[in-house]
């Protein structure tokens, strides 16, 4: 994309004027700003975190100097030792991060299932596909998220009364237990030997609702790239649908989803709407992630010193993924041109 | 919430058709067998999209004004839009209209989206085109603050914002229990990403033109106001527009600071109508009032997908 500049002889030509404090003029103003609202409260917050920092630690009138506390913010959170039930630092990490891999693993491939069906030459009603699964990304994340909570409800939810409605074409009586689950509270695991409450499944399918559309988008972008004679040259050697797929289309597909898939990792990571709105963190805080925590800790608890040595521990964590990812995204560049 | 990553791609995947609804080409026919077999699986995937906002549909449309559906009707018996006349009238039990609510989240919103985007095509203008000592480093702060979470950066703020205060007797105005508090955490959520994204789409506009200006004489100024400005209005919709979109839903800001039901916003009352406090909930209404929450901006969203869908499927990585 650079290359439409690159040559021009005439740099010179403007270049003079660039220099000195003209550029710096233009940052001010975003830049002031950024300091005032963004840079003095991360730096705040670090001293924060340093601190045992409550209710009334930011009183305007006679206000209490916040007590000097080290590090125990920060031993008390990766012990566990807060006095939040069912809080289990490790676990919470682990729980996130496998929030977000699995998430994406889904996406891409549902993400890329449909859009190799919908790039099969010949199809018919290919933009009313298209225009209706574009529908969950327009729709904003709040209310997806308030809607799935009522669609899981135990009694009147739509996938209850759906399984019932399914039950009962096969005669079975919609008093069933497995068309009356408790989705979002069921404190036992439904597969005893996979440590992940049913609440996981339920968010999980709420979430690849919203998130395989983009995954398609950016999928067909990919696909619509590949030159059809590759196809028709693999078709030559004898190569049937499953080799063709292999040996043409994944290879375009690998370096457009690569880095949304590592794009969409870090937002699912953070994603704070579904497991705030949906499960509330039931049963017993399993489905927390560290920004929904995070924001219980000062919301619910007013813990604002842990909330903000909480923070600081969900900046280093995301800086690890993002050095990781990166470093796979420019392992597979190359790909890329 | 951030929804950010750097752009550039955008443009790519523009150009490389995303969208596109005319089919390729169509010289060769699809067996009719294979056909069905696609449009079966097809179908199926439409109906798991659709069930949802049908779902909602059809509550919304209830006549009976029941507290939760008693059965899976999606067409409902005697569809009538009362619902949406009783949400429209007061939502929650607190007494505040959706008029007043829509108006805060449009407060906030429009204050976020045109702040942001004003002072970010100027910095997107020097990290695009001009050269300067520092700037590696300064963008690297962007991009950092662009990759947290909002939540990371609330709790500072709301003590931040708390210190401001001006009393006049009984009357104290606190910032941070504002919507003007509310809106200023909203911009140090969006500004990073408009800087981001603006850039992203100036580093695609060849330079040719502003060559040409600067060769006339115009000033850096001049370039900048009568050259570059209106070459980006595409982005600088697409960015205010997503802005937009996240002031108009912002939830997290909102709930935290904010203790006035005046001050009250969309998203505010929508959580009310959910979970364990919203017992005497009527589901007609939580569904009506999700649709006229959604519908604005899913409606513009759903127009303009072909320029905005881009803006949020970038790649994390420019190519």
């Amino acid at each position: 994309m650079a290359t439409s500049t690159a040559t021009l002889p005439r740099r010179s030509a403007g270049a003079r004027a660039r220099r000195g404090i003209a550029p710096y003029l233009y940052l001010v103003p975003a830049f002031f700003v950024m300091a005032i609202i963004t840079f003095y409260p991360l730096a705040f917050q670090v001293w924060m975190s340093f601190h045992d920092f409550g209710q009334i630690n930011f009183r305007v009138r006679n206000p209490v100097p916040a007590e000097f506390v080290g590090l125990d913010n920060y031993v008390r959170i990766a012990t566990s030792q807060l006095q939040i039930p069912n809080f289990e630092f490790i676990r919470l990490v682990l729980f996130n991060l496998w929030w977000a891999f699995s998430n994406v693993v889904v996406h891409v491939v549902i993400g890329v299932f449909v859009a190799v069906l919908l790039n099969t030459k010949g199809l018919r009603f290919r933009g009313f596909y298209r225009a209706v699964f574009i529908l969950p990304v327009v729709i904003p994340p709040i209310i997806v998220a308030t809607v799935w909570r009522n669609m899981f409800d135990p009694n009147a939810g739509a996938v209850n009364l759906g399984l019932q409605g399914i039950g009962g074409f096969f005669g079975i009586s919609p008093e069933h237990p497995a068309f009356n689950l408790d989705w979002l509270r069921q404190p036992n695991d439904p597969i005893s030997w996979i440590p992940l409450p049913l609440a996981f499944f339920a968010m999980i399918t709420a979430n690849s609702w919203l998130g395989w559309p983009l995954n398609s988008v950016v999928a067909t972008g990919a696909l619509q790239s590949i030159p059809g004679e590759l196809y028709e040259a693999a078709e030559m050697d004898g190569a049937n649908s499953w080799q063709k797929f292999k040996a043409v289309t994944l290879p375009f597909l690998r370096p457009a989803m690569l880095p949304y898939a590592i794009y969409g990792f870090v937002i699912t990571f953070n994603l704070f709407f579904l497991p705030y709105f949906m499960t509330q963190g039931e049963p017993f805080g399993r489905t927390e992630i560290l920004v929904t925590q995070a924001y219980r800790l000062a919301a619910e608890r007013r813990l604002f010193g842990v909330a903000a040595a909480f923070s600081v521990y969900l900046f280093f964590l995301l800086l690890v993924v993002t050095l990781i990812t990166n470093r796979m995204a420019k392992a597979t560049k190359s790909y890329a041109d | 919430m951030s929804v950010a990553a750097p752009t550039g791609v955008t443009r790519r995947l523009l150009e490389l058709g995303i969208l596109r609804t005319k089919p390729a080409d169509m010289e060769r026919k699809l067996p009719l067998r294979r056909q069905l077999v696609i449009q079966a699986i097809l179908l199926l995937i439409t109906v798991t999209v659709l069930f949802p906002l049908v779902w909602i549909f059809s509550m919304a449309l209830d006549p009976r004004n029941l507290a939760r559906p008693d059965g899976l009707d999606l067409i409902p018996p005697g569809a009538s839009l009362d619902a949406f006349g009783r949400v429209i009238a007061q939502p929650t039990s607190n007494p505040i209209s959706f008029i007043e609510l829509a108006l805060n989240s449009l407060k906030v919103a429009i204050g976020s989206s045109v702040i942001a985007v004003a002072l970010g095509i100027t910095a997107a203008y020097a990290f695009s085109r001009l050269k300067f000592r520092g700037r590696a480093w300064l963008m690297i702060a962007v991009l950092g603050v662009l990759m947290l979470p909002s939540v990371a950066t609330i709790i500072p703020l709301f003590i931040f914002l708390n210190q401001f205060r001006i009393e006049f007797g009984d009357l104290t105005f606190n910032l941070r229990n504002s919507l003007v508090g509310v809106t200023l955490a909203v911009i140090a959520g969006q500004l990073p990403f408009a800087i981001w994204n603006l850039k992203g789409y100036l580093d695609t506009i060849p330079r040719d033109l502003e060559e040409a200006a600067a060769t006339d004489g115009a000033t850096q100024n001049q370039i900048f106001r009568k050259v570059v400005l209106p070459l980006a209005i595409p982005a600088i919709a697409v960015t205010g527009f997503l802005g937009f979109l996240g002031g108009w839903t912002e939830y997290l800001t909102v709930a935290l600071f904010v203790s006035e039901v005046s001050d009250w916003t969309l998203s505010l009352a929508l959580n009310s109508m959910v979970g364990q406090f919203a017992r005497t909930t009527n589901w007609s209404e939580f569904a009506a009032f999700a649709i006229l929450f959604a519908a604005p901006v899913s409606i513009v969203f759903f127009v303009f997908q072909r320029y905005l869908v881009g803006g949020l499927a970038v790649g994390g990585v420019k190519g």
